[in-house]
């Protein structure tokens, strides 16, 4: 194993896909994702890394070059944040429905207007279904571990992988972190081999207009119309989890960490009510757990979900069976409805015996603080009404925060 | 398992855009580490930072991985790279009762005084000249000032990680620098007595 170093969340994400031997690089530079391209430029440009790097003009080419690429057999790596990641939304549902095994860092960043280079993850929230795999990271080692792991999980099911992770609160921000040697990388992430890549000798004509109903193709073998292919998309996309699963094992078995590849609990087994966040504010909860068990004898737990799409439904439900109070603190919503994540999670719970009594909070929309105090104070506040008078049933989410 | 906030040690950095405090941050931190602290966290303010505005970066020191990654309000040390500073920015801001002002002046340390804090100074800005650094270079010099008020990590490893930090740009004068202000550096306590033996 590789000593740890200290450096930024951003030049993790490039060290990942430096060793992950990415061999096409298009990005275009935004607010917070900027040093991660840079940092790639910079390693092409000396000789420590056999890329092409292409300088494109907008993230919409960015995504038009990794298709291209992908598209010919070639490893292709991207990073995007905010208002770059909706300028390539259309590009992003075309890279899932061609099944490239293209992987983006996002930066989350929150969407304008008005401006905002600050966190938040409506970026990503926005972009759930566009038929992308969807993972959180909560630290440095995990953007590097995960990003490594989103490499070969995309080559497996041939579905993109977007590895989000906080802007400045883990992109500008220095920890130490453990480097994977080189060696073991290449024996854990072997080199792309795509059975369709497109060469001069065998011409193809992939993704045209595809009609409505399943037809014979000129060896008269019956092929899917579009909605049989968006139908293999769901399918195989939810199977995925166990394939993620499984690679988590491997990377275990080579470098000593992982084992909770879709959610990472803490301090849940007993908990009377558990908090489920994604990101950073996952791990900043760990604190406020800790408080509120030692200070208080309150039992709560925090649950990391570091996979959004494809949603682990059973995996979280069977996961909150015993909780009695469920705190959804998520940094995006869908605007007029509730928080995306606490739709996800309600959703998920209708089918079993034990539905716990869901709350939703709204916290650090374009990068408003959010103190560790005040998660201290409302989670007690909540919990201390709650386990003593049960309210109803309320969706409506609570804002933490707000000034006005 | 890791513990509340308390048991982590948190300095903040007031300097002015393009003075390096987040360099020097970086560096103690590296040493930090080095020196056993396996949990060190530095955070650049988030945002918009323009040359020659006054700036601050975050530090978090502590035996276990930090997991709360919230920027600082509540320092036990305040690091000042500049005493005009102190004209523009409360620096005492949140800083614990008793907790360490670090400032680079050239102006006696009776004449820094703050109630209810102790001080440490220098006139960072001259010992830097003195070991070999354009005038101005203070964010090397200050990290001993920084060694000495703190106890926290030793000299000889802050100026190690000095020295590897700035290999190619004058790394011994740089460590040298931290050195000289380490045995430079006066100090005083709110309660109106020399700490300094």
């Amino acid at each position: 194993m590789s000593n740890p170093i200290i450096e930024s969340g951003n030049v993790a994400a490039a060290m990942a896909v430096q060793l992950a031997r990415a061999e096409v690089i298009a990005a275009y530079p935004i607010t917070p994702q900027t040093p991660v391209t840079e940092k790639l430029s910079e390693l092409i440009a000396a000789g420590k890394m056999d890329a092409e790097y292409v300088a494109v003009e907008s993230e919409h080419s960015a995504m038009a070059v990794c298709i291209g690429a992908a598209s010919a057999g070639v490893r292709a790596f991207t990073a995007t944040s905010s208002n770059g990641l909706l300028y390539m939304s259309e590009q992003l549902h075309w890279a899932a429905g061609a099944r490239l095994p293209i992987v983006m860092c996002v930066v989350n960043r929150a969407i304008g207007a008005p401006w905002s280079v600050w966190n938040d993850h409506q970026d990503a929230i926005s972009q759930r279904d566009t038929g992308w795999i969807q993972i959180f990271a909560k630290d440095h080692q995990e953007i590097v571990d995960m990003t490594l792991k989103a490499f070969r999980l995309a080559e497996l099911v041939h579905i993109p992988v977007m590895v989000n992770y906080d802007g400045y609160y883990l992109s500008h921000t220095y920890m130490p972190f453990e480097p994977p040697d080189a060696e073991h990388v290449d024996a854990f992430l072997p080199a792309y081999t795509y059975k369709h890549a497109l060469t001069p000798e065998r011409p193809e004509s992939l993704n045209t207009v595809t009609l409505p109903d399943a037809r014979l193709d000129v060896d008269g073998i019956k092929r899917g119309g579009y909605m049989d292919i968006r139908h293999n998309l769901h399918e195989e996309m939810g199977k995925s989890i166990e394939v993620w699963e499984e690679i988590d094992q491997e990377f275990q078995a080579l470098f000593g960490r992982g084992g909770h590849p879709v959610i990472d609990p803490y301090r849940c087994d007993d908990a009377d009510v558990v908090i489920v966040a994604m990101g950073s504010m996952a791990n900043q909860f760990r604190v406020v757990v800790d408080r509120l068990r030692q200070n208080d004898g309150l039992k709560v737990g925090i649950l990391a979900l570091q996979m959004y799409r494809p949603f682990p439904s059973a995996i979280i439900a069977e996961a909150l069976q015993s909780a009695r109070h469920v705190m959804v603190y998520e940094k995006g919503l869908s605007y007029g409805n509730q928080g995306a994540l606490y739709g996800d999670i309600k959703s998920a719970l209708y089918p079993y015996p034990a539905r716990p009594r869901l709350h939703n909070f709204i916290a650090g929309l374009g990068g408003r603080a959010i103190p560790t105090e005040s998660l201290y104070q409302t989670m007690k506040t909540a919990c201390e009404q709650d386990l003593q008078t049960p309210s109803a049933q309320a969706d409506a989410p609570q804002w933490i925060g707000l000034q006005l | 398992m890791q513990s509340a906030t308390e048991q982590i040690i948190q300095i903040r950095w007031h300097g002015r855009g393009g003075q390096g405090a987040i360099t020097a941050a970086k560096v103690v931190a590296e040493a930090a580490f080095r020196s056993g602290y396996g949990g060190v966290v530095m955070a650049p303010t988030f945002g918009t930072e323009r040359r020659g505005a006054p700036v601050t970066t975050s530090l978090k020191i502590s035996h276990s991985k930090i997991y709360d990654l919230s920027p600082i309000t509540t320092p036990d040390i305040v690091v000042v790279l500049d005493h005009m500073i102190l004209h523009e920015v409360d620096v005492t801001a949140g800083l614990k009762p008793g907790g360490w002002i670090i400032l680079n002046t050239p102006r006696p340390v009776e004449k820094h005084l703050f109630p209810g804090y102790r001080t440490a100074v220098a006139d960072v800005t001259r010992l830097g000249v003195e070991a070999g650094l354009r005038k101005g270079i203070v964010n090397t010099g200050i990290i001993g000032a920084l060694g000495r008020a703190s106890g926290l990590i030793d000299i000889e490893a802050l100026a190690d990680n000095i020295a590897v930090e700035f290999a190619g740009r004058k790394p011994d004068a740089n460590a040298m620098a931290a050195r000289l202000v380490y045995d430079a550096t006066l100090m005083f306590d709110n309660m109106g007595g020399s700490t300094d033996a």
